[in-house]
């Protein structure tokens, strides 16, 4: 068994200054977007099943995907269009997901919850609260065992850090050694149920920390301080080999889904985090810093716009999956896979 | 009959029926409270527990954390020690996470102990598909839970059931698993004088003499349907009810295809290894000699359930492929 102790990288070209800051910009501004109009889809029954939405929380996505390698592998949850559109699933893969058509990133067969893509490493998509950390677990030994120095980056909500899976994952990553980053969005809500109701010790860092692995809590709603974070973090994985927490204090703008009132919420709440509005944020940051301008800010809008229009037309136009297709996919033998 | 129920002549929907036997539980007996993730302020996942903290306050509608191997094995416990818990999980899915509890614990212990420990409590949850929720959220395994021995399994495909298995249910010294077809909950009946289902019977929904088609939960509006569209054939079907999914009502199957000598069994489970292989093999073993043709089957298809809608109805029990198979068995 060979030991995963490459040394941090030197940064790569274009990880600082305005071009990088501007990126950043359009990759929250990619998901808010999309996520908009996949609201006026499902309104028009275009897209079904639970749909759920990650606004308000962008600046975790876009910040921790900047600071992984193409290599790194990526466990994601539900809640994942912002997680897939950062690393760099193409957009129209999932919108035509969304819509179960067959050029959907999963064939038709996921939808919202369950995007996949293995060209960029991006193991999903599972609606099982707390159901990634043992792939992500598992897809990190596999990285020791072969020797790989890559990372697994796993996301995951404040709610599934009461499941069993969180504290026996947490345990083996860190007594095994296995280069997991552990990213906890915490949003303050587990559906419906607020974290102080259901966790006895709402200091997720702290509990992290027990199990023997550098553990710290961040603010989620800055992107730059997110990805410097994360770029923290990712390289003392890469460095050690050892798991890492990171706790992203984050919010959702949004309802849990498209099925939930919201009844649980105080309007005063949500409207103060908007004031944190990480998109805002950053413009705002960057047109007083002279980075950006207001007719600047209007383009990388309008390119975004294109981006997300011409992802609906691509869907409405792709193909469904013919139904004698239905039984494919459910054993590798029958697809010649080996 | 209660007051509560005197006053519930009125059509409800399946969810309110369910809510109006939580209800009428709790007032009954004090040692009954629920408890699940997000049955307080949220209302419960589907709705069911609108209401109910405001009227019964927090100590016996009781949000849990995502913990679903310690609150069922928690509810297990309470009711070892006296309380008659409802526990609600989310979906059949989830309840995988519980597992342990329930078949090494709830299903067990009155047996290891000698009759000595009980686990009178009930747990209630969602199945099925319909609503292009995919793989991880639209599976009926309701019939893996029938294979369990010790477990008392109910699956109400009306507003009455609904209504009236909850009561006789918390009353059964037994563990009762209450599966709940997510497709159901807006349907609307009359729960009438259904405060007290019996939870040890199959019914029958209509009578006919050519075929038994068996259903149960969310695929008896699909026999009924086939049945109407049958009897424009000219081919009268007799739809049963199984409501009780363990232990299973055999007499009242037997009875019906020895009137009509044909069968279809209608699941939504997977075929291979199903709770339709159980009945036809049931059928095969009691009334072979009464049987005019095989057993039909007609299940749902053997993949994970896909998303998009055209796979999720090609892969679900369809009125028309009842129908088909109720022609093949007639033919
Ligand atoms: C094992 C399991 N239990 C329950 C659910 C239902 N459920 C889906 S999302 C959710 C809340 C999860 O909250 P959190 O982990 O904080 O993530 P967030 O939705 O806030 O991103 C619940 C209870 C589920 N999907 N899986």
């Amino acid at each position: 068994m060979k030991t995963a102790t490459a040394g941090p990288r030197p940064a790569a070209p274009g990880r600082a200054g305005p071009a990088h800051r501007r990126d950043l910009l359009r990759q929250m501004l990619r998901i808010r977007r999309f996520e908009e109009r996949c609201v006026e889809l499902y309104s028009a029954t275009k897209i079904r099943g639970f749909l759920h939405l990650y606004i308000g929380e962008e600046a975790v996505a876009a910040g921790v995907m900047a600071a992984l390698e193409p290599a790194d592998a990526v466990v994601s949850t539900y809640r994942e269009h912002g997680h897939a559109l950062a690393r760099g699933v193409p957009m129209d893969a999932i919108m035509a997901e969304m819509y179960g058509k067959a050029t959907g990133c999963s064939r038709g067969r996921g939808g919202s919850m369950h995007l996949f893509d293995r060209a960029t490493n991006f193991h999903g998509g599972s609606a099982i609260v707390g159901g990634g950390l043992p792939l992500a677990v598992g897809l990190a030994l596999a990285d020791r065992m072969a020797g790989r120095s890559r990372v697994t980056a796993c996301f995951f909500g404040d709610g599934a850090v009461a499941e069993g899976e969180f504290h026996e994952c947490l345990n083996l990553a860190a007594l095994w050694h296995l280069p997991v980053l552990f990213l906890c969005e915490n949003n303050l809500y587990a559906m419906g149920t607020r974290i102080d109701r259901a966790q006895a010790n709402t200091d997720l860092a702290a509990r992290a920390a027990t199990y023997g692995m550098t553990a710290h809590a961040v603010d989620g709603m800055d992107v730059r301080v997110v990805e410097k974070a994360a770029r923290r973090a990712a390289a003392a994985v890469r460095a050690t080999g050892s798991p890492y927490f990171l706790e992203l204090r984050t919010y959702r703008f949004r309802a849990h889904s498209m099925y939930d009132p919201d009844r649980y919420r105080d309007k005063a709440e949500i409207a103060r985090w908007q004031q944190r509005d990480p998109i805002d944020t950053l413009a705002r940051r960057m047109i007083s810093d002279g980075e950006l301008d207001e007719p600047g800010l209007a383009q990388l809008n309008a390119d975004v716009e294109a981006e997300v229009a011409a992802s609906v037309t691509a869907a409405e136009q792709a193909p469904v999956e013919p139904v004698d297709q239905l039984t494919r996919f459910v054993y590798a033998e029958d697809e010649g896979l080996p | 009959m209660t007051a509560a129920t005197a006053t519930a002549q009125a059509e409800l929907t399946y969810r309110e029926a369910v809510r109006e036997a939580i209800r009428d539980a709790m007032r009954r007996d004090e040692r009954v409270f629920l408890m699940g993730e997000d049955v307080g302020p949220y209302g419960g996942a589907f709705g069911v527990s609108l209401g109910l903290l405001e009227e019964f306050g927090a100590d016996r509608i009781r949000d849990t954390p995502l913990s679903e191997s310690a609150f069922v094995g928690a509810g297990i416990g309470a009711a070892m020690g006296g309380m008659r818990p409802i526990v609600e999980i989310m979906t059949v899915n989830f309840s995988l996470l519980a597992l342990d509890q329930i078949l090494n614990n709830a299903a067990t212990l009155l047996h290891m102990s000698g009759g000595q420990f009980g686990a009178p409590l009930v747990i209630r949850m969602t199945t099925g598909g319909g609503r292009q929720l995919a793989a991880q959220h639209s599976h009926s395994l309701e019939g893996w839970y029938a294979h369990i021995p010790g477990l008392r399994i109910l699956a109400p495909a009306t507003v009455a059931d609904a209504r009236g298995m909850l009561w006789p249910a918390l009353r059964c010294p037994d563990p009762v698993l209450i599966f709940e077809h997510g497709s159901l909950y807006n349907a609307t009946g009359s729960p009438a004088g259904h405060d007290s289902a019996d939870i040890t019977t199959a019914a029958i929904r209509r009578t006919g003499s050519d075929v038994t088609i068996v259903a149960y939960g969310g695929t008896l509006g699909t026999a009924l349907n086939a049945a109407d569209r049958l009897a424009e054939q000219s081919i009268s079907a007799d739809v049963i009810d199984l409501r009780v999914l363990r232990p299973l009502d055999d007499a009242t199957i037997m009875e019906s295809v020895r009137r009509t000598h044909r069968a279809v069994v209608v699941d939504e489970g997977w075929r291979s290894g199903s709770l339709s292989a159980e009945i036809a093999a049931r059928i095969t073993e009691q009334a072979f000699y009464d049987l005019d043709a095989p057993v039909g089957r007609v299940c749902s298809a053997e993949v994970p359930m896909p998303y998009a809608a055209h796979l999720e109805q090609a892969a679900l029990p369809q009125p028309g492929a009842v129908v088909d198979a109720v022609r093949a068995v007639a033919a």
